[in-house]
């Protein structure tokens, strides 16, 4: 389909009407700032119905097959859809394991028996997905993961623990590594990758209490549990090689995600705006020359971020190193993001001391929670150190550790 | 948050079929032209540049390629010279091509039989600059004390124009004076300057070529001195030009001074491994990468709106102060990890911090850009 600038103008202001039009009140209730911190559920429950009526309206999965429960349209819109969103700071959408990263793993390389049952459940936000990656002694060096996997009849048995599992509690699914073959020539060669029912005899899911003393993410125990042999994706021994390219969906470096958002929207001028009203020695924070400059900095690496956006869909621009921007825009944002909430609690003078919960604190309390809350990004999905040596050896060719 | 204050920035960028072909044609030209050994072989020389290089420059027509049409340029803009002023500045070549631009950006605002009578030769080659700092080191080009006064057909100079890049290869400069308290530009000649007026200074960068220039008894006809209007345009685009070419070359700076500490960081043991295995020195390198990829980012948008005619200027200084911060990092930390052969004359790292450093110190560091983007944007 040939696509207009025309036909996107008017595609955006429709959207942005319909946002307008369908953006859901602010519940009495904090809500979380990213998938990963999905705690109560009041928080999922509100979460959930603000992804059906996306779904609904046709504004996610957009440029997925139709045959599955996508729009069959070109990416660009769902782009446009997702630019909006921001803009307009929308709830993000809670499922964002099945959209991002094991929805467009299935649509790679699934079996049409896997497309056809999970594609539309991750839309529709009826399959919750969870990611059973890190375990309690392996998480960066993901590949040494011990889960035990065994064959047994048109059964898998599982035994082991699976922990800092966002959306444990809510999933219908987990995209699972465990270790098949303990004697494999080398360890990678051990791992297989499972489309894991949760709902499981021998699974079972326990809360863990987040930092900032809410509760978000959990461990799951596996303990003679069964799933059926079909929940095996590929074939035995492939799992590290589909776990890498799950990661790419993950990091952002390929295409294919659904859309929506993952994590509340914000940026900079947010904390202008936080400048405007807190005083920091008496006067209003923005008219202090020190907090200007470094507002401005924090402006210059978003807006950089951005361009590199720009930048990336021009391949002559790129093509020294092609990999360069999708490959680190995980470790540039995410600590971006914790740098300029660190910077909006330093913005509120005395008052910075406060926290969630007391009568006085800024914005009640929510600059200190993010701060807190920004570490899940700089931790979760490959801390920004294992992406720093990701990016070293991968893009600029450096040794290995 | 209230919608009123929001800092919205465009995000466009465009970059033409004729930019792309230009960028490889550059990129090869400089990459066999002015290899290392090269570059330092013109340290030392007096012009500091090679004028077959320069020739061939002139012959490839990037020196017509902000020039319009109608004067024999190719009227490509100056979103095409940042493609040639890239490469160089990542192979850190020093020929007159900058100061050339900024002096053709500067002519653009004034009259007509200026621009028929000059720009023509600037496409074949001759070579212009501009005067406009003084010793005082201010960036803002509002208030010179050097002078222009008119006396009936002849405008007389006074005063002194400090870190003129090029004037004694340059064929014309404009100068910045101040007429009756205002600012004005003065087409002058470098025929028409008294021998001994240009003075070498020895600035940070060894590659560049950098003058004083005493005024003192310099005369030009009365209509050299751009009109009141004219100047105030002129200065304007010499600056934007500035801060476009500079990003850009420095763009191209840290590129190099990356591949420079990259190869050395796949070379060099320590300890039994490869230094570059150790995160110490991983981690800041890609922290130079990252600084690459934001500044590039920076430059080819802020080219994007100048060549459309947009208002540029946040872009601009946004692309300047980035970059020039960037390149500095870069140069220092590749100082830092060429170890004790860093220390040295002989190290590569030093030239590509000199030339940061002389980069940041022209036309507005980051904190100076800063500051104004500061009263812009929030
Ligand atoms: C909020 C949140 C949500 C998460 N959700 C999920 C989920 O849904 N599913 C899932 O499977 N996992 C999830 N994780 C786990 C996450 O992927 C791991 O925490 C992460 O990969 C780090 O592993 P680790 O916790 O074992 O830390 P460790 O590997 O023990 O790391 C400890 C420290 O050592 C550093 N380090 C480790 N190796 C190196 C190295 N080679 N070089 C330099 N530094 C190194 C790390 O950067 C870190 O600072 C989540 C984590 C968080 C915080």
């Amino acid at each position: 389909m040939a696509e207009s600038a025309v036909d996107l103008t008017e595609f955006r202001a429709e959207v942005v009407a319909w946002l307008r039009a369908n953006k859901p009140a602010k519940p009495d209730f904090l809500l979380p700032e990213t998938f990963m911190e999905v705690g109560t559920d009041s928080q999922f429950q509100y979460l959930k119905e603000w992804q059906q009526s996306v779904y609904e309206a046709g504004y996610l999965g957009m440029a997925w097959p139709k045959e599955y429960g996508g729009g069959g349209m070109p990416q660009a819109y769902q782009d446009v859809v997702n630019a909006e969103m921001s803009r307009e700071s929308v709830p993000f959408v809670p499922n964002t394991i099945g959209l991002n990263w094991a929805g467009p793993l299935i649509l790679a390389i699934g079996t049409e028996a896997e497309k056809q049952k999970y594609i539309r459940g991750i839309l529709s936000a009826d399959d919750i997905w969870c990611q059973g990656f890190s375990e309690p002694d392996n998480g960066s060096d993901l590949a040494a993961a011990t889960t035990r996997a065994v064959k047994d009849g048109d059964e898998y048995v599982l035994n082991g623990s699976k922990i800092w599992t966002s959306l444990g509690t809510y999933a219908k699914y987990m995209i699972l590594l465990a270790r098949t073959n303990p004697e494999a020539e080398n360890r990678y060669a051990g791992l297989s990758y499972f489309l894991a029912p949760m709902n499981s005899p021998g699974v079972d899911v326990q809360p863990i209490r987040k930092l900032t003393g809410e509760y978000g993410f959990t461990q799951t125990f596996f303990t003679d549990a069964r799933i059926p042999a079909s929940s095996l994706m590929g074939n035995e021994g492939e799992g590290w090689k589909i776990a890498m390219q799950t990661l790419t969906f993950e990091r952002g470096a390929t295409g294919g995600q659904a859309g929506g958002l993952s994590m509340h929207a914000m940026s900079v001028s947010d904390v202008v705006e936080l400048a405007r009203t807190t005083m920091l020695d008496g006067q209003p924070a923005i008219e202090d020359p020190l907090i200007r400059d470094q507002l401005v900095q924090f402006l210059l690496e978003e807006q950089g971020d951005r361009l590199c956006n720009s930048r990336a869909k021009i391949s002559q621009l790129t093509s020294e190193r092609p990999t360069a921007i999708p490959m680190s825009s995980k470790l540039r944002g995410t600590e971006h993001r914790r740098r300029l909430c660190q910077f909006a609690v330093k913005l509120q003078g005395a008052n910075a001391a406060r926290w969630v919960g007391d009568r006085q604190a800024i914005a009640g309390g929510m600059w200190q929670r993010s701060y807190f809350n920004s570490f899940s990004a700089t931790i979760g999905g490959g801390t920004s150190q294992v992406q720093a040596n990701i990016v070293g050896e991968r893009v600029l060719g450096l040794p290995k550790d | 948050m209230s919608d009123r204050s929001a800092v919205k920035l465009s995000s466009q960028m465009a970059f033409s079929e004729e930019q792309s072909m230009l960028l490889d044609t550059a990129t090869e030209f400089f990459r066999s032209k002015s290899a290392l050994p090269v570059v330092r072989e013109l340290l030392t020389d007096e012009a500091g540049y090679d004028a077959g290089q320069w020739q061939e420059m002139v012959d490839l027509g990037w020196l017509g390629l902000a020039v319009p049409e109608e004067y024999g340029g190719s009227e490509l803009g100056l979103g095409a010279a940042v493609t040639i002023a890239e490469p160089m500045g990542r192979h850190l070549s020093a020929t007159p091509f900058l100061s050339t631009q900024l002096f053709v950006q500067g002519l653009l605002a004034a009259d007509e039989n200026l621009k028929s009578e000059l720009l023509a030769g600037v496409v074949g080659g001759a070579v212009g600059g501009v005067a406009l700092f003084e010793s005082n080191g201010n960036w803002h080009l509002d208030s010179p004390s050097a002078q222009v006064q008119i006396s009936g057909a002849q405008a007389l100079l006074s005063g002194t124009k400090t870190l003129v890049l090029d004037a004694a290869s340059a064929d014309y400069l404009l100068v910045l004076a101040a007429l009756d308290g205002e600012p004005r530009l003065v087409v002058l000649p470098t025929s028409a300057i008294p021998s001994g007026a240009i003075q070498r200074e020895t600035v940070i960068d060894e590659t560049r070529r950098s003058f004083q220039l005493d005024l003192t008894r310099v005369e030009v006809p009365a209509n050299h001195v751009l009109s009141a209007a004219q100047s105030t345009q002129a200065l304007a685009k010499i600056s934007e030009a500035a801060w476009l070419l500079l990003s850009a070359e420095s763009a191209g700076g840290i590129a190099g001074v990356l591949d420079l500490l990259v190869e050395y960081l796949n070379t060099r043991l320590a300890f039994g491994r490869k230094i570059g295995s150790y995160q110490g020195l991983k981690h800041p390198t890609v922290d130079i990468l990252i600084g690459l990829e934001r500044s590039r980012s920076h430059l080819y948008h802020a080219a994007t709106l100048v060549d459309a005619g947009e208002s540029a200027q946040t872009a601009l200084r946004m692309a300047k102060a980035e970059s020039s911060d960037s390149f500095a990092f870069a140069g220092d930390r590749a100082i830092q990890f060429h170890g004790g052969f860093g220390f040295t004359y002989d190290c590569d790292a030093q030239l590509f911090l000199r030339r940061a450093l002389w980069t940041q110190a022209s036309f507005g560091d980051s904190a100076h850009h800063r500051k104004r983007l500061a009263s812009l944007l929030l």
